[in-house]
């Protein structure tokens, strides 16, 4: 306990003392691709979905279906000082993770394992969710424990599991390092005094509400270019559809979820225990089990798929969906299961279609640009590579 | 819990006998005439409102046709014909999935001494239509076999389905989702594993006229608001009409819908729902339904011969078989009951119901007329008298007894969105072009800058530039061609990145 204690002290002061000089990092002032710079100086984003309408304006339906309301209006000072602190390990508690240690632009903003790995290599116990198009999202985490990105950047921030890093520490290692002490200055002019951590979790929002994933082929299909989609894609995106496999009753375009928390009994990898879901954050036994149902843009780039990293494939995942109600939930367990959750019987070719489908929801155009160098001057450990 | 949607326990018996007992002497009996009185004015105002009834919502029928012949296929005919086509499929025998991803497509059946044309699925295909459209409509066909839905919509607003023979197509028959604005007329649809016509997470409906039977449930408005069903005749289902809020649906309540003048009858099918669907939970034998849906009036209705219960008012709480929502309302508010003709309802009704006809000190009754379980305030009835009641003495008296202020809850069809050329192109500009090109610096296209000095007086050869784009730059990789923008939007994004500044 105090060796961790002393090295973490030992890691923050090597942040400060040696870090790059405050002069090498300037914020930029454009904003990213996708927004507008309006005469205010923030960055709105514009989308050809904007052009559409959605029922209650709720942003659910079908092709040329509005999205649903989303954050932006950010400065792009305060997007890119995000960015650098989003890849930046002096966000953990011993200086060796960043966010883009499970968040990785080369593996979908995930991290292609079955659970993230965390501080110290702790099993963090659940998958890390892409954050392509977070901007659109109402609740966060698996559970939906978090209602804002503000709030859920204190979850991973401060588990003993994840980074690892306290309140306290945090701030200390920033305000110790001048060129975050003058960036910040930029991205927040209006405020003086040490950094504190709402601007910490608002310049990480504002980065992450820039992740904007919308010219996918689908996308291009649903704007009007009838060959955006291969034949088979067209097959699957109907088999999708279908009031048979039924995956947009719950994967609902434009985003490609509803949002809600679902029960739908999938297994947990060899020998992890039933990990109840939802039903621990709102006291319902009847939510036993049930997880937010996660967006499928960019599904094909997260492999292994589910809370946990039960299936190795996109063709795993829908072939457990097709192997009928129930199929994986415990003995002597009873789950409140999904009603859309039914046995579809689809022929091995349905399935094929849409994993085919599925891999018409990519579109990394907007991917983000990792620093070169962060102001710590830090560099993420790399797990396992 | 197959039959469980009303699973009345023990602790229900405790809620009734506590409330009830004791209540049962006999109130003032109030007679109430539905010819006379005040109409019901709660429901839904447009804006300014039009002085005519709106009886159709698609608005103007496109000059353009095509026909099809027995032996083609829909499907090609609608992926060749551009936006705004009628689709005139003659008779004879069709085994497609039909989907319509664009606005103002009708798909109308010519029926011939009775011939129509008729979608099969064989038991193989799994849903015959499938549409996303705006302006769609579906008449005249007829439609079996499939496996998925009849003809299900997902989020195309001003809908018009009509005079559709819909049997034996799986889960539902007519599905329209996340809509707004929808006629569904005329159709006959039997044979139907769940809802027969289901209207689910939509606004501004009207069911009329229909014939549904032989299902799980006739009829089912579920998580909508502002519906109207009315003169439609719903027989031999499971359970006849459902106003339903369902549970951990995205869009969360069931306000304003009104259901008069229908006919429902002998609602006594066995039923076959599927397992750990919702409506497995219905008890077979039910007229009416209303599970926490607030604002729904019943007036005027035929309600006969249904076994368990003429109509059933319940929340969340007693359907054993249904998740759980925090945000959703579990009650069934302000239900308003006016005259209805009710006949030989609840002649073999479920223990539940008749332990709650002793609650309310009701004792050798051999018919149930209205039931209502959990709490529903708010609620109001006329005429009570008339009927054999259960949990519905604390109910109001009605301010109103009828309906007939309100016509429908339809809007006129509304005009596409005119969208500016230049609104467009900097929309597409940020939209797709901003994520390899940056004003003045290097992204992985070279800088506008250095694209504006090409081309400034030349937006067209920008504009054709980018769909066939040849490799001009060694240090820089080729662009993949842009030819899926229609030639005006490519032209309005030339323009646009041309007079970019930062």
């Amino acid at each position: 306990m105090i060796r961790a204690l002393l090295m973490m002290i030992a890691a923050a002061g090597t942040a400060g003392a040696v870090g790059p000089a405050p002069a090498d990092f300037t914020l930029s002032g454009s904003c990213p691709p996708g927004f507008e710079k309006t005469r205010a100086g923030v960055c709105e984003l514009r989308t050809l979905y904007q052009f559409y309408d959605s029922l209650e304006n709720r942003g659910l339906g079908g092709t040329r279906t509005a999205l649903p309301p989303h954050r932006d209006g950010f400065t792009p000072q305060q997007i890119d000082l995000g960015r650098y602190l989003f890849f930046d390990p002096v966000l953990s508690g011993d200086g060796t993770l960043s966010c883009a240690s499970c968040h990785d632009p080369a593996r979908g903003l995930s991290d292609g394992r079955p659970r993230s790995i965390g501080i110290h290599g702790a099993d963090a116990g659940r998958a890390a969710p892409t954050l392509w198009n977070v901007a659109f999202l109402k609740r966060f985490f698996w559970d939906a424990r978090a209602d804002s990105l503000e709030a859920q950047a204190t979850g991973p921030l401060y588990s003993p599991k994840e980074m690892g890093n306290t309140r306290v520490w945090l701030l200390a290692s920033l305000n110790g390092n001048a060129s975050y002490r003058q960036l910040f200055d930029q991205a927040f002019p209006n405020v003086s005094g040490p950094i504190t951590e709402q601007q910490v979790y608002a310049a990480l929002a504002a980065f992450q509400t820039s992740l904007i994933s919308l010219n996918s082929p689908y996308d291009r299909y649903v704007h009007g270019y009838d060959a955006a989609l291969s034949e088979h894609e067209i097959e699957g995106l109907n088999v999708f559809r279908s009031f048979v496999a039924r995956c947009s009753e719950c994967h609902t375009p434009p985003l490609f979820t509803n949002e809600q928390i679902a029960v739908i009994g999938m297994p947990e990898p060899d020998g992890r225990p039933f990990d109840v879901g939802a039903e621990a954050i709102l006291d319902s036994p009847k939510l036993k089990g049930g997880f937010k149902v996660p967006t499928l843009r960019n599904i094909a780039r997260t492999a292994p798929y589910s809370h946990s990293g039960a299936f190795a494939s996109l063709h795993d995942v829908v072939a457990f969906y097709n192997k009928g109600r129930g199929n994986s939930v415990p003995k002597d367990m009873h789950l409140y299961l999904h009603w859309h959750i039914a046995d579809p019987k689809l022929t091995d070719t349905e399935v094929d279609r849409i994993v085919d489908f599925l891999g018409a929801l990519t579109d990394e155009t907007f991917l983000p640009q990792r620093p070169a160098r962060v102001p710590s001057g830090l560099t993420p450990t790399q797990l396992g590579e | 819990m197959k039959k469980g949607l009303i699973a009345l326990g023990m602790a229900l018996l405790l809620f009734g006998a506590g409330t009830y007992l004791g209540r049962s002497s006999k109130r003032d009996v109030m007679i109430t005439s539905s010819t006379a009185g005040a109409s019901y004015s709660g429901g839904f105002k447009a804006d300014g409102a039009s002085a005519t009834v709106i009886r159709s919502v698609a608005g103007p029928a496109p000059n353009n046709v095509v026909v099809v012949k027995n032996g083609e296929s829909i499907q090609a005919a609608i992926k060749a014909a551009p936006a705004g086509t009628i689709v005139r499929v003659m008779p004879g025998t069709y085994h497609e999935t039909v989907y319509i991803d664009k606005d103002d497509i009708r798909i109308v059946g010519v029926i011939e001494e009775g011939r129509r044309a008729v979608l099969d699925g064989e038991k193989k295909l799994n849903d015959a239509i499938l549409y996303s459209g705006n302006n769609f409509v579906a008449e005249n066909l007829e439609i079996r076999n499939y496996k998925g839905n009849g003809i299900m919509g997902q989020a195309g607003n001003n809908f018009e389905i009509r005079n559709n023979v819909i049997a034996s197509s799986g889960v539902y028959g007519i599905f329209p989702q996340l809509g707004q604005n929808g006629i569904v007329e005329h159709n006959v649809v039997s044979g139907i594993a769940d809802a027969a016509i289901y209207i689910g997470m939509s606004d501004n409906i009207l069911v009329a006229h229909n014939e549904v039977f032989d299902s799980v449930a006739g009829i089912e408005i579920e998580n909508s608001r502002h519906a109207i069903v009315e003169h439609n005749y719903v027989h031999d289902n499971s359970g006849g009409l459902l106003a339903f809020v369902t549970p951990g649906l995205p869009i969360k309540t069931t306000v304003d819908v009104i259901f008069r003048n229908n006919f429902v009858v002998k609602n006594n099918h066995a039923n076959f729902g599927a397992p750990g669907s919702t409506v497995s939970g219905i008890p077979a034998g039910t007229g009416i339904l209303v599970m926490a849906a607030d604002d729904v009036v019943i007036e005027g209705n035929v309600i006969t011969d249904n076994k368990v219960s003429g109509v059933i008012i319940t929340d969340h709480a007693h359907a054993s078989n249904i998740t759980a929502d925090p945000e959703s309302d579990p009650n069934s508010d302000r239900v308003k009951l006016l005259d209805n003709v009710m006949l030989n309802n609840g002649y073999d009704t479920i223990k539940e119901a008749k332990a709650l006809l002793l609650a309310d000190g009701k004792v050798g009754k051999t018919n149930l007329d209205i039931v209502r379980v959990g709490p529903s305030p708010g609620s109001c009835i006329v005429n009570r008298h008339q009927y054999v009641t259960a949990g519905v003495g604390d109910f109001a008296e009605c301010e109103f007894t009828n309906t007939a202020a309100t016509a429908n809850y339809l809007l006129p069809p509304v005009p596409p969105r005119v969208i500016e050329p230049g609104e467009r192109g900097k929309v597409v500009y940020l939209g797709i072009c901003s994520g390899c090109h940056v004003y003045n610096g290097r992204m992985i296209g070279p800088p506008v800058q250095a694209i504006q000095a090409l081309y400034m007086e030349n937006p067209q050869g920008l504009a054709d530039y980018i769909a066939h784009p040849q490799k001009k730059r060694e240090d820089y990789p080729e662009m993949p061609p842009q030819d899926y923008l229609d030639p005006q939007t490519r032209l309005a994004v030339a323009n646009y990145m041309l007079k970019v500044t930062n």
